[in-house]
């Protein structure tokens, strides 16, 4: 059995890079998505409203392991062959974008609609609408959940582990069965996730309460 | 792609579906029921504890929120296991999904107590109840009630994450699954059947939830109006 060293802890160190580098993707990708999805849904067009609602109740009611065993053992058969990180990047962005778009339709919604109104009224077209008037307000709204919500994409990067790609966790457990000491090995990779997810936390709750005031 | 899809194997294969949900459904209920009542007595030593029973629970809340919860089914599986205490998979999973849940529920039902406007507890203290009495009879129904599709989305999600303790050899649904996958090499069949059981699933559970909300919460109140 080999004894619980520095070595190990650094190899778990240098995995949590890779945490950060698929939550990155994860959340850059989901937001792309999810600004669409949101829009979508807030569309004056059924079709677009009824196809993203969907979309959403579907990512939303399927766990996310399920979408990951999709992507990388599922569209593997159908001749694809995605690197594991591919197929993390591709279902984690499939599922931030399923919820950010939620998140981001309530704050569009959440916009007096005296705003829409008022810049009917000027004479702006939809485009301007959402460029100059309604987006620049509902970001203002949207941070503190967005901010909220990153937390749960960092967390759900740890299932990535089970397609084998080498992140915080398979780290962990790699380490773990040449060491035998699951305690500490994984407390040590709780505490990792911990310093990235608690700040984040901590950010979000500030910023609501900062908006709050503002309003 | 000249992949043709096959759903033959559900032929002789459905009965071991039939017992992962089933485990599935109790594994979940069991730990939401546990979560809940964990969570709630959480959330009363938070809000009317003393500053350190205060801050041990809002410790065990942060801790709990923000590390994945794969990590704390590992934390509980292997680490137990390693200090010579043997749980089975299914204990283990229960017991990591209380802690996960009791930390949401303790944390969605501090905001529902919160709400509860002070007046209620002066009017209650006029009546003479005891501390007890108005917590459990003043504050907690009303509070569960205001926050109750809060609850009702997280237990659905701890329903979903479930999945996760097939991880740690847990027989339920998506364990079945990946040994179907494995035996049948129809992983794309497999999954997107599991994926459908899993959106009906959480279909089933809103609707529980639901009517459980309805036989709760009797005084059917219009939204917006003053508690």
């Amino acid at each position: 059995m080999i004894q619980f060293g520095s070595a190990h802890v650094i190899y778990i160190f240098e995995a949590a890079r890779w945490t950060i580098v698929l939550s990155l993707i994860a959340f850059f990708g989901g937001a792309v998505l999810g600004l669409l999805l949101a829009l979508a849904r807030v569309s004056r067009l059924l079709i677009l409203r009824a196809l993203s609602a969907a979309y959403i109740q579907t990512i939303q009611g399927t766990p996310l392991l399920i979408l990951l065993f999709l992507s990388y053992f599922g569209l593997s058969l159908l001749g694809y062959r995605l690197a594991p990180i591919v197929a993390a990047g591709l279902s984690l962005t499939l599922y931030v974008g399923a919820f950010l778009g939620e998140i981001w339709r309530g704050c569009i919604q959440a916009v007096p609609r005296t705003q829409w109104e008022a810049s009917d009224c000027i004479g702006l077209n939809r485009f301007q609408q959402y460029a100059y008037v309604i987006l620049p307000q509902a970001v203002r709204i949207a941070t503190p959940p967005t901010v909220g919500f990153m937390v749960q994409v960092v967390k759900n990067t740890s299932l990535a582990s089970v397609i084998g790609f080498v992140e915080l966790t398979r780290a962990g457990q790699i380490v773990n069965n040449s060491t035998f000491q699951p305690l500490v090995v994984f407390l040590l990779v709780a505490a990792i996730y911990f310093a990235i997810c608690y700040p984040l936390s901590v950010a979000s709750r500030v910023l609501e309460r900062k908006f709050n005031v503002a309003r | 792609m000249n992949y043709s899809f096959s759903f033959a194997f559900l032929a002789n294969r459905w009965p071991a579906l039939v017992e992962g949900v089933w485990l599935t459904i109790q594994l979940t209920v069991v730990s939401i029921t546990l979560g809940f009542l964990v969570g709630t007595l959480c959330a009363v030593l938070r809000v009317y504890g003393n500053g350190f029973v205060r801050r041990v629970v809002g410790s065990y809340v942060e801790i709990i929120r923000n590390t994945p919860l794969l990590v704390q089914m590992f934390i509980v599986y292997f680490g137990i296991a390693s200090m010579g205490v043997k749980l089975s998979a299914e204990v283990s999973a229960i017991i990591a999904l209380v802690i996960n849940a009791g930390a949401y529920t303790t944390e969605i039902m501090r905001a529902g107590i919160e709400s509860i406007s002070k007046t209620q507890l002066e009017a209650a203290e006029c009546l003479g109840l005891s501390r007890v009495n108005t917590i459990i009879h003043v504050v907690l129904l009303p509070a569960m009630e205001r926050v109750y599709p809060a609850l009702s989305s997280q237990f659905v999600l701890l329903m979903l994450a479930s999945s996760v303790t097939s991880q740690i050899s847990a027989e339920e649904l998506t364990a079945v699954a990946n040994v179907m996958q494995s035996d049948t090499y129809r992983s794309f069949e497999v999954y997107l059947i599991v994926a459908a059981i899993y959106i009906s699933l959480s279909f089933l559970y809103r609707f529980a939830f639901a009517l459980v909300g309805a036989v709760l919460f009797t005084r059917r109140r219009k939204l917006g109006t003053a508690l």
